[in-house]
């Protein structure tokens, strides 16, 4: 797939652009070439994107310059605890925001077209069709007195013009697909007779209904009991590759992303702190929050009783935001240049990987500054690490901040029960 | 999650019972946060004696009332000296066959009574239909849109709700029926005014509540989710939002009913009702309230059909509540 090599800026917004003209004249230009295969494999460009919602405290900046492009039909993990802004950068690019207070900047580019300054009615046509939406808590992001099959059709009515029996049709293949057990039943039935999992592929067929080429799926599986949790993981997974379907699996758990995804994006702050193909970022990770996300996987070999390792502290306020690294306060390895300097965004030793630190975990800068730390002890001001043989293993005497910024969260959307 | 002696369950398994006027909304929220008791108590509530008895009164007088022009009733305008003032058992000397006795000028009062209950539950009931449509749509636009429109839609039925209902109405009537000293100057009839009067007034409690359990609705992600699949506000509103406001909304305009049947009886006291002529359960209490030391039972007699028609009708609003949700208790 690939568009007319149109110019140097931003490509020409031809509705059809997706479609290919696959004989294209080859160039004797080779950035132009690159440029042409790159548009032809790149389904969503983010550059830069920066979102923040007006509050009586000042402005929050939620999501704060983040970038990355995701191919075709290839999965992308946006990892970060509750607060670093997966939520709201994945309702940035969909443009799912309130249309009140919120400031937004950068660029988003969905199969060649900019679509990073639309207003809803101009995304309306992207929604359902293009890109869709699944939400975390499939309690509630099912409408409870409207049927299960009604849900899906309704779905499909929107954006294709089909009769009311081929919709139904349509629903049943869509709910055997994403593997409901007698679905003709299952059409039938309201929301509260279905299991939590059942709910969550019920949601996932009406997010596929309409054949989209991108999905988000807004930790999908965090409401769910563990045991289907990987069913539904699993359900995203096939029809993703089925339809050579982009995805976005926002979560909290790096246990969800490994070996799901192709590449990974971990989100602190409303930032980027480190980007890599998947495999990369659990052989080679440089960030040291990205190390306590992983430390903070209860592991089965642990014997019973081991203390989970939770990372100390909460995330920063979002309205006054550190002039150093963000994760400075909460860091194992943190330094005087950690408070005073924001680390840039710098390439890793593989290509695409990207981290954002000056003392990079598995370098010799950070194993010094770790060994400096630990040296000196409780005196320092941040969290003293506790004694383990693991880097990043203190455990939290804090007050649980998270649970203030989910609650934050939780107001912000709205209830959600 | 909740204790035992959580007092949240409690409070809204209580208000569920007793048929407090809380959103749906609000109900479903907290029963969501406070867990399996509460999904419990709202479960399986059947309709009960008391439900079945108000159906089965409401049936009755609409079924009557529906009927009137074909049942075998006297003329309730024509007068029978005999029964003049006679009550429910009072011997009807040469005119038997009164059930109900007579009115202070000898009518039929059962056949007042019924003939009244058709204009009486016609006016009570359209009345609402309008509040309902009015009252619905404001409170949805209101509830979901927000911002700067609701703030006018919240003004204007809070302005609505401040002044006093009865004078409110009356305004109404006076304003839009055809004046009687001076009927060239146009208008309409009595009972049309009457309709539009009582309707206009019942708007702002209908938007209210409505705009209450919208507000709440809207902020569900199924409402985020049905955007995020591309469908339009007015889809969304019509599709997803009503069908779960709606309960809230019917329970609300039962009651509706009862106080419009009320809101009937007061204005007719003030002068403001249907033409005099026309028997209704509120004029003849009017008219009848200058004999009722000498024949009180004209003035009890319909003042019981008001009475037992508006408790069925509060009634019979919890349990539309209760039925119309097919959610029972889960999400």
């Amino acid at each position: 797939m690939s568009d007319p090599p149109a110019g140097n800026e931003p490509v020409s917004r031809d509705p059809a652009t997706g479609e290919p003209a696959s004989s294209e004249t080859p160039t004797s230009d080779p950035a132009l070439d690159d440029r042409v295969a790159r548009e032809a494999r790149v389904l969503l460009d983010v550059l830069d994107v920066s979102t923040s919602f007006e509050t009586d405290r000042g402005l929050v900046h939620a999501v704060d310059g983040v970038s990355f492009t995701l191919d075709r039909g290839r999965t992308l993990g946006i990892v970060g605890e509750s607060g670093s802004g997966k939520t709201v950068l994945s309702r940035s690019i969909m443009g799912l925001l309130p249309k009140r207070g919120v400031v937004r900047s950068g660029s988003i580019r969905f199969d060649a077209e900019e679509v990073g300054h639309l207003g809803p009615k101009a995304m309306r046509r992207f929604w359902g069709a293009h890109m869709a939406m699944v939400f975390q808590d499939p309690m509630t992001s099912l409408n409870p007195v409207m049927k299960i099959g009604h849900q899906i059709t309704e779905s499909i009515r929107l954006h294709l013009d089909v009769s009311r029996e081929f919709a139904d049709e349509l629903a049943v293949s869509l709910l055997t697909s994403v593997r409901v057990p007698d679905p003709e039943r299952r059409m039938g039935e309201y929301p509260h007779e279905l299991s939590g999992g059942l709910r969550q592929r019920v949601c996932i067929a009406v997010a596929l209904a309409a054949g989209p080429q991108l999905l988000f799926a807004d930790e999908p599986t965090t409401a769910l009991d563990v045991t289907v949790q990987a069913q539904v993981l699993d359900v995203l997974d096939t029809q993703q590759q089925e339809r050579f379907m982009a995805l976005v699996l926002v979560t909290h758990d790096l246990g969800v992303v490994a070996g799901r995804t192709d590449d990974v994006l971990v989100m602190y702050a409303g930032q980027v702190v480190e980007q890599a193909p998947t495999p990369t970022l659990f052989s080679q990770m440089r960030m040291p929050y990205t190390e306590a996300l992983l430390q903070s996987i209860p592991k089965l070999a642990d014997p019973s009783h081991t203390r989970l390792h939770a990372i100390a502290g909460r995330p920063p306020d979002l309205v006054d935001r550190p002039t150093g690294c963000r994760f400075a306060p909460r860091c194992g390895y943190v330094q005087d240049r950690c408070r005073e300097e924001l680390p840039p965004l710098v390439d890793g030793p593989t290509p695409g990987h990207k981290y954002r630190c000056w003392f990079p975990v598995g370098t010799p800068e950070g194993a010094d500054a770790l060994a400096r730390n630990l040296a000196a002890g409780a005196s320092t001001s941040s969290p003293a690490p506790a004694v383990d043989e693991e880097p990043i293993a203190w455990t939290s005497p804090d007050t649980p901040g998270a649970v203030t910024t989910d609650e934050d969260e939780r107001r912000f959307w709205g209830g959600r029960g | 999650m909740p204790a035992p002696d959580d007092p949240l369950p409690n409070f809204v398994g209580e208000a569920t019972r007793r048929g407090t006027p809380v959103d749906a909304g609000t109900i479903e929220i907290a029963a969501v946060e406070t867990g399996p008791e509460v999904r419990a108590v709202r479960r399986r509530r059947g309709i009960g004696v008391a439900g079945w008895l108000s159906i089965g009164w409401l049936a009755l007088v609409v079924g009557l009332a529906l009927l009137a022009p074909v049942l075998p009733l006297d003329d309730p305008r024509e007068s029978v000296t005999a029964i003049a003032k006679r009550g429910p058992l009072a011997d009807a000397g040469s005119a038997p066959g009164h059930l109900l006795g007579g009115d202070y000028n000898g009518r039929d009062m059962l056949s007042r009574l019924i003939w009244g209950g058709r204009t009486t539950l016609l006016v009570a009931t359209l009345a609402v239909v309008i509040g309902f449509v009015l009252g619905g749509a404001l409170g949805l636009i209101g509830g979901y849109f927000r911002g700067k429109v609701d703030i006018v839609v919240s003004g204007v039925l809070d302005v609505l709700l401040a002044v006093p209902a009865v004078i409110l109405a009356l305004a109404f009537v006076v304003i839009l029926r055809t004046d009687p000293s001076n009927p060239g100057a146009g208008g309409l009839d009595a009972t049309t005014s009457l309709i539009i009067a009582i309707g206009l007034v019942s708007i702002p409690v209908l938007g209210r509540i409505t705009r209450a359990s919208t507000l709440s609705w809207s902020e569900r992600e199924f409402v985020l989710a049905a955007r995020a699949q591309g469908a339009t506000h007015r889809r969304i509103v019509i599709r997803e939002v009503l069908p779960n406001v709606l309960p809230a909304m019917v329970s609300i305009a039962l009651l509706g009913v009862a106080v419009a049947i009320v809101a009937e009886g007061t204005l007719a006291i003030l002068g403001a009702g249907v033409e005099p002529d026309t028997p209704t359960w509120g004029n003849m209490i009017a008219i009848g309230r200058g004999y009722l030391e000498r024949a009180p039972h004209i003035v009890f007699e319909p003042a019981l059909m008001i009475f037992f028609t508006v408790l069925a009708l509060n009634m019979l609003g919890d349990v539309v509540r209760a039925k119309l949700d097919v959610r029972e208790g889960a999400l």
